[in-house]
């Protein structure tokens, strides 16, 4: 057997939360939010009568759904800065941070997935609410944003939290570009110390601790408002 | 954009010397769908074990079952991969590691396996839900007919219980083809894998991730449509199952 | 724009198709004076409902024309927020909106549609809310009342609009009977204050108090529209006779 040597985790452990935690959780939580504000417009846009929009939505939840992760990944860290380049009119592709290439890319793969989600959600609100939303005297649009996707959202809460803890997992794919999240700055540590082990062990730990108890509480929020409802 | 497109390179000879480019890709293709094959195949059978275990009225076994379904649902893949990849053959004793780590194509069985172990979690989600979806009779009526409790699982509720799920079954197997791809991080040479080798060979970004693209929708495209033929062909006449 | 003199909702051969074979509506014809009380009763089926929901273009109809104070609903240049605004709508299912609380509820369309300030809808909501006597569940959501207090919480929050004219479809009949009668109250009430209203319903004992007219629908037909007492009186039609003798059999 080998010698184990946690004291390089205790000894980097700074760099790792610090480096790569942080990284890891701001990019889920704006990643999270970015995508489900993009993903409930994508719902909204797949339900209208409009043919065109419906298409579009469609299409694009679609396309996404059908891709790995990682290949999109691939995807949007080569297509970005030319889509850099093609808006601000530059004269070569754009140079793009890591930071803001994995936050498109996650935003615009996750609304799909969250579009979903919102869509289910709209279709549980009963036509009734807005039938009455409507006899009120509110407008298409004011129907949409204080009577029906306040309710979806509600309603889809433990779905919406449940997919976030995927994301926060899927973040770590970031590693395929090679950028300092949290996996990636344990994978610097183990390579530069040959620790595989330590780090890699305490990389899986620290995602299931997250995620386990993440999911606790979705289970426990999920009981409240059963019982509410 | 200044792009230079060249839609002809798939005809071109890849510098691997095994053929043109588009050879290159469906070689990764090849390699995208065996491993999801074998990984299907795991998926389902600890799948439906561990979602069968999770509702016998053996508090100790759903316990296991639960510990199972936690751990694959709440480490991402790619940690998990390194985990079989990395860590577990210096884990083991000497020689048994040694066998391991030179085994050959040592990328695909752990890729293979890594996936199968991860979606077996899932696949156990759903199985347990389809068979908490059958009336309690059904269970009841087995036992009273004086079938064991084995023979209830086999001839009663399984057979209803999959068709049930057949459905979110056929995502998950989607998401299994989907989720090779994550073994490119321990070398398997997939399809997603050969697409950025092909980019990183001939420059030609757009058109290789574009095919690869391409791919993976006929992929998906044929893998429903074949699902949706076997949900048809088991479909029981006067059983609507919801979507 | 309001035309005093004419009726207030004025219908003329409204129908409905929900496909080329099924017609929910058929030619109808009937009006509501202003201060008028009007019940509609007929059979479930019979159209009732979708008939009520087309006067405040809540459900679309094909042919015919329906005026609303003097508005042609049909007419391209109809803003149908802002007169729906003015209509004030009563539903079977009450359609409380269930992630704000009672105050909220009150408050959301008078601020958003009418664009009174926070305190004015407060004060006008409040008001309503001690007519119809709940003051004490201001702070609560709709899930924590009962069905009874529910539906008088629809009432206040349409009345909160100024509505001249109130619609309900079917208010009582999703409530438990002890309930029916805490509803009914506060509608007697509103028909004895000159409210405008056409209520569809099966209470017969809400139309002998306060109806001046009652429609009979049967089969998306208008079969007897008459005075309250030449309904309950005198001869009528066969169907109309069936469907009354299965209501006050009981």
């Amino acid at each position: 057997m080998l010698q184990f040597d946690f004291d390089i985790i205790l000894k980097t452990l700074p760099y790792l939360l610090r480096e790569g935690m942080v990284f890891t959780l701001t990019l889920t939580a704006l990643a999270a939010f970015g995508g489900l504000v993009l993903g409930t417009l994508l719902a909204l846009m797949r339900l209208s009568t409009i043919p065109g929009l419906a298409l579009f939505a469609t299409g694009y939840v679609n396309l996404m759904r059908s891709l790995p992760l990682v290949l999109v990944i691939f995807w949007f860290y080569f297509l970005v800065p030319y889509i850099g380049q093609a808006i601000l009119r530059t004269e070569r592709p754009v140079e793009v941070g890591a930071f803001a290439s994995a936050l498109i890319t996650f935003t615009l793969f996750e609304a799909a997935y969250f579009s979903e989600i919102m869509r289910a959600g709209i279709q549980s609100v009963p036509k009734g609410q807005l039938s009455a939303g409507y006899a009120l005297g509110l407008t298409y649009r004011q129907v949409m944003s204080y009577v029906v996707v306040p309710q979806a959202l509600r309603n889809m809460l433990p779905v919406i939290l449940t997919q976030t803890i995927v994301l926060f997992q899927d973040t770590s794919l970031v590693y395929v570009i090679s950028i300092t999240d949290f996996l990636g700055a344990a994978s610097k540590v183990a390579q530069r110390d040959g620790r595989l082990i330590e780090m890699y062990l305490f990389a899986a730990l620290v995602y299931f601790l997250i995620s386990f108890l993440a999911s606790l509480l979705v289970k426990r929020l999920q009981a409240r408002t059963a019982i509410i409802r | 954009m200044n792009y230079n497109w060249n839609w002809g390179i798939f005809r071109e000879p890849n510098p691997e010397g095994s053929g043109t480019y588009l050879d290159l890709l469906l070689m990764g293709l090849n390699w995208t769908l065996a491993t999801a094959a074998l990984a299907a195949v795991i998926a389902l059978v600890f799948g439906a074990t561990i979602g069968v275990i999770r509702t016998l009225p053996s508090r100790g076994l759903v316990l296991a079952g639960d510990a199972w379904v936690e751990f694959f649902r709440n480490i991402p893949l790619l940690v998990q991969l390194f985990l079989w990849y990395f860590v577990l053959p210096e884990l083991l004793p000497k020689a048994a590691g040694m066998w391991l780590k030179t085994l050959p194509n040592a990328s695909f069985w752990t890729g293979a396996i890594g996936v199968g172990l991860f979606m077996s979690s899932r696949v156990a989600e759903q199985v347990k839900a389809g068979i908490r979806s059958l009336p309690r009779g059904q269970a009841m009526a087995g036992t009273a007919l004086g079938l064991t409790t084995a023979q209830t699982y086999r001839y009663v509720l399984l057979p209803m219980a999959f068709r049930i799920i057949l459905p979110p079954l056929t995502s998950e197997l989607l998401n299994t083809v989907k989720n090779t791809s994550v073994a490119l991080t321990i070398g398997l040479m997939e399809l997603t894998a050969r697409t950025r080798a092909m980019q990183e060979y001939s420059f030609q970004v757009f058109e290789a991730f574009t095919a690869a693209t391409l791919i993976y929708l006929v992929l998906n495209a044929s893998l429903t449509f074949l699902m949706r033929r076997l949900e048809r062909a088991v479909a029981v006449p006067g059983y609507v199952t919801g979507k | 724009m309001s035309n005093a003199a004419g009726p207030m909702i004025e219908m003329a051969a409204v129908s409905k198709w929900y496909s080329p074979q099924f017609q929910v509506l058929k030619d109808c014809t009937t009006s509501v004076a202003k201060g008028e009380v009007v019940v509609v009763c007929g059979p479930s089926g019979s159209g009732k409902s979708t008939l009520i929901k087309c006067v405040n273009a809540l459900e679309p109809f094909q042919a015919g024309t329906i005026r609303v104070d003097g508005i042609n609903l049909s007419d391209p240049g109809t803003d149908l927020p802002k007169l729906r605004a003015r209509i004030g709508m009563v539903f079977q299912h009450f359609e409380l909106f269930p992630h704000l609380r009672i105050t909220e509820n009150l408050c959301l369309a008078q601020e958003k549609v009418l664009g009174r300030s926070r305190d004015e809808a407060m004060a006008k909501g409040k008001a309503l809310l001690d007519r119809v006597g709940l003051s004490e569940h201001a702070g609560k959501f709709p899930g924590q009342l009962s069905g009874g207090q529910q539906q008088r919480v629809a009432i206040a929050r349409a009345l909160a609009m100024d509505p001249i004219a109130m619609l309900f479809d079917e208010p009582t009949s999703a409530l438990d009977p002890e309930m029916i009668t805490e509803v009914l109250d506060v509608m007697v009430e509103l028909a004895r204050e000159g409210m405008t209203m056409m209520v569809v319903t099966h209470e017969m004992g809400f139309a002998r108090k306060v109806a001046h007219r009652v429609i009979f629908m049967d089969r998306g037909e208008i079969i007897e529209d008459r005075n309250k007492e030449e309904f309950f009186g005198s001869p009528r039609s066969d169907r109309a006779q069936l469907f009354l003798s299965k209501i006050l059999a009981h």
